[in-house]
């Protein structure tokens, strides 16, 4: 059984095609790469795959279960949470509420235990402050905890925002250019940090990213799109050697 | 023992409030300022859920208090008075007094329900539109009331003081001051509870961001759905109590403006703090109420420096030009209002140790 089985999926935004015909599966426990140059639709690819858009064709299925037609915050509950290109942070809640809230989709209570202060309530409030601090304890963040994000400096709240993902308890975590913005520092500590929660984890981790550096140095299998189409797919050596690829990235000699 | 002070604080207040209402000590007027104060107090509260910690525009909270109102009223209209179209009462007029808490929650209930109108638009709809949608929903319930001939139309409906009296009749006591006390206790610790849950912190993400809010797994639509029904709810609630304050309720006291008054006084104390609207709703009322002699002074007072032609005097109406000209001056230089979106309890964390809430 995949953990992730993409089958010709296409988008289509009124008359342009965004993606076409895009297939990927997973088995579970890859660390797996999506590059392309600017708008060749790689984070269409995201938001099929968290459900924000509903496919023109083809189909997703997770676990076996097809996940077109669902609504995002369904698919997160089945386990695959992302993060955004430009950060999604609740910025005027603090860092641990955010962590908080991100337990909706397990809540274990209803408004009436919120509005009663059932038992029930207590111990489902326990185990969620429970969750976040353990997740922030292990990112390292608990000094952050009462922070607000737009306080905070980019690197971390890209942190904070991965730390959002994970507490989630995903199988399959998606990354959206998660070394955006960062200067030198922050990305060798990215890698580090990505590294480390694929191991610490034991998740599926697919990733979008512009930084060369970090995707080959990170993924052990890389798709490359452009214009919706894919045009190449292998193991970073080859990648970097693909015809296609640097034609895509460079232009072509012949003009 | 030391977190206990302010419940106690607020026990005592209540019985004071009622014991000098009930030997005459405080006048009707005075208990009618109260009484107000009770009511705005849960407008104010209940349309911050939706305008403060969602952050939608929502300017038609009135209709949900004319749903609240007339439903309560004409439910005990119809089960505890002799009325010339419902004819004789279905129950014992005595026991109006302990079904009065159940016919304002049915009020609230309808008043929940009719908040349907506008939270299912809310779910595609945001911002301006669905400000657009709220007014439109005002005037949906005003006019369909103006066409209703069965409960008075235009002319309004009353009939409401005769379960008053029949409540007195059981115990001699001031029973709207204690119903409004306690509905406005009632509300306020229910949108605290909401609000301080995780559950409820949901409709706080939406408002800073709703993409992240339904990817990170909140159900939107349903955050939405309950925010706009505990809001109009507890407005339906205000209505009903309103209503048996006045005795007479008509279509015209449910407009624009009485939802633009709600809208005033969460602007006014913060958007998205509970107590900023509490305090809000207070004041307010005070400078209402307060302008009603004010006014008077300014005129005699202007007249007396010759400032104003002799024929000219300052009436009433120009309540209106100050107030929104308070507005005005709000918005240009504390435009978060009294109280931001902090509470009490931030700015003095002391207070924390004076209650225990749970």
């Amino acid at each position: 059984m995949a953990l992730l089985d993409i089958n010709g999926l296409t988008q289509n935004f009124g008359g342009l095609c965004a993606l076409s015909d895009f297939s990927i599966r997973f088995e579970g426990g890859e660390l797996t790469g999506l590059i392309g140059p600017n708008g060749a639709g790689k984070t269409t690819v995201f938001n099929l795959t968290s459900g924000f858009y509903r496919p023109s064709q083809g189909d997703i299925r997770f676990r076996d279960r097809s996940i077109v037609g669902r609504k995002p915050h369904q698919i997160t509950g089945m386990g695959i949470a992302r993060t955004f290109q430009n950060i999604r942070l609740w910025k005027d809640m603090s860092v641990l509420d955010n962590i908080r809230i991100s337990q909706h989709y397990a809540m274990g209570y209803s408004l009436w235990d919120a509005l009663a202060r059932t038992a029930n309530y207590d111990r489902a409030e326990k185990k969620i402050l429970r969750t976040a601090s353990e997740i922030l304890e292990s990112l390292d963040l608990t000094r952050y905890a009462d922070e607000l994000p737009k306080n905070l400096p980019y690197g971390i709240q890209r942190k904070v925002e991965i730390a959002r993902a994970l507490s989630i308890q995903p199988s399959l975590l998606l990354l959206d250019e998660p070394a955006a913005g960062l200067n030198s520092s922050d990305v060798q500590g990215l890698i580090q940090l990505i590294r480390w929660i694929h191991e610490t984890f034991d998740i599926t981790i697919w990733m979008i990213e512009h930084q060369m550096a970090v995707v080959m140095n990170l993924c052990s299998w890389i798709k490359v799109i452009d214009f919706g189409v894919t045009i190449a797919e292998g193991t970073p050596d080859e990648i970097q050697n693909n015809p296609d690829v640097i034609k895509a990235y460079l232009g072509d000699d012949n003009i | 023992m030391q977190r206990f002070s302010v419940p106690l604080l607020l026990a005592l207040l209540f019985g004071a409030l009622v014991a000098a209402s009930h030997t005459g000590a405080i006048d009707l007027y005075i208990q009618s300022v109260i009484m107000f104060i009770g009511i705005n107090i849960i407008l104010s509260s209940s349309l911050n859920i939706v305008n403060g910690y969602m952050g939608e525009f929502a300017c038609g909270h009135a209709a949900f208090m004319a749903i609240g109102a007339y439903v309560a009223s004409i439910l005990n209209v119809l089960l505890f008075t002799k009325d010339k179209y419902f004819g004789p009462p279905l129950l014992p007029p005595e026991l109006s007094l302990y079904f009065f808490p159940l016919v304002l929650l049915a009020g609230g209930a309808a008043a929940a329900l009719a908040g349907m109108l506008v939270a299912i638009p809310s779910f595609k709809t945001r911002g301006d539109y669905l400000a657009i949608i709220t007014i439109a929903a005002n005037f949906i319930v005003t006019s369909t009331i103006i066409n209703m001939n069965a409960i008075g139309g235009a002319r309004g409906f009353m009939g409401m003081k005769k379960i008053i009296f029949s409540m007195e009749d059981v115990l001699e006591l001031p029973w709207m001051l204690i119903w409004v006390i306690l509905g406005t206790v009632f509300s306020v610790w229910t949108i605290r509870r909401f609000v301080s849950s995780t559950y409820g912190k949901g409709i706080i993400a939406i408002h800073q961001d709703e993409i992240a809010a339904e990817i990170m797994g909140v159900n939107t639509n349903r955050m939405k759905l309950m925010a706009f029904m505990i809001s109009s709810g507890l407005a339906g609630i205000a209505g009903g109590l309103f209503a048996h304050i006045l005795g007479y309720i008509n279509p015209g006291s449910f407009g624009i403006l009485k939802s633009t008054e709600c809208l005033v006084m969460v602007y006014l104390g913060g958007m998205g703090s509970l107590s900023g609207s509490v305090i809000s709703a207070i004041l307010f009322t005070l400078l209402l109420e307060g302008l009603r002699f004010v006014i008077p002074w300014i005129n005699t007072g202007l007249h007396w420096l010759h400032l104003l032609p002799d024929a000219y005097e300052v009436s009433q109406v120009w309540k209106w030009v100050i107030i929104p000209l308070i507005l005005v001056l709000l918005m240009q230089f504390r435009p978060e209002g009294i109280m931001g979106n902090k509470e009490l309890s931030d700015i003095f964390p002391r207070l924390k140790r004076w209650y225990h809430f749970k």
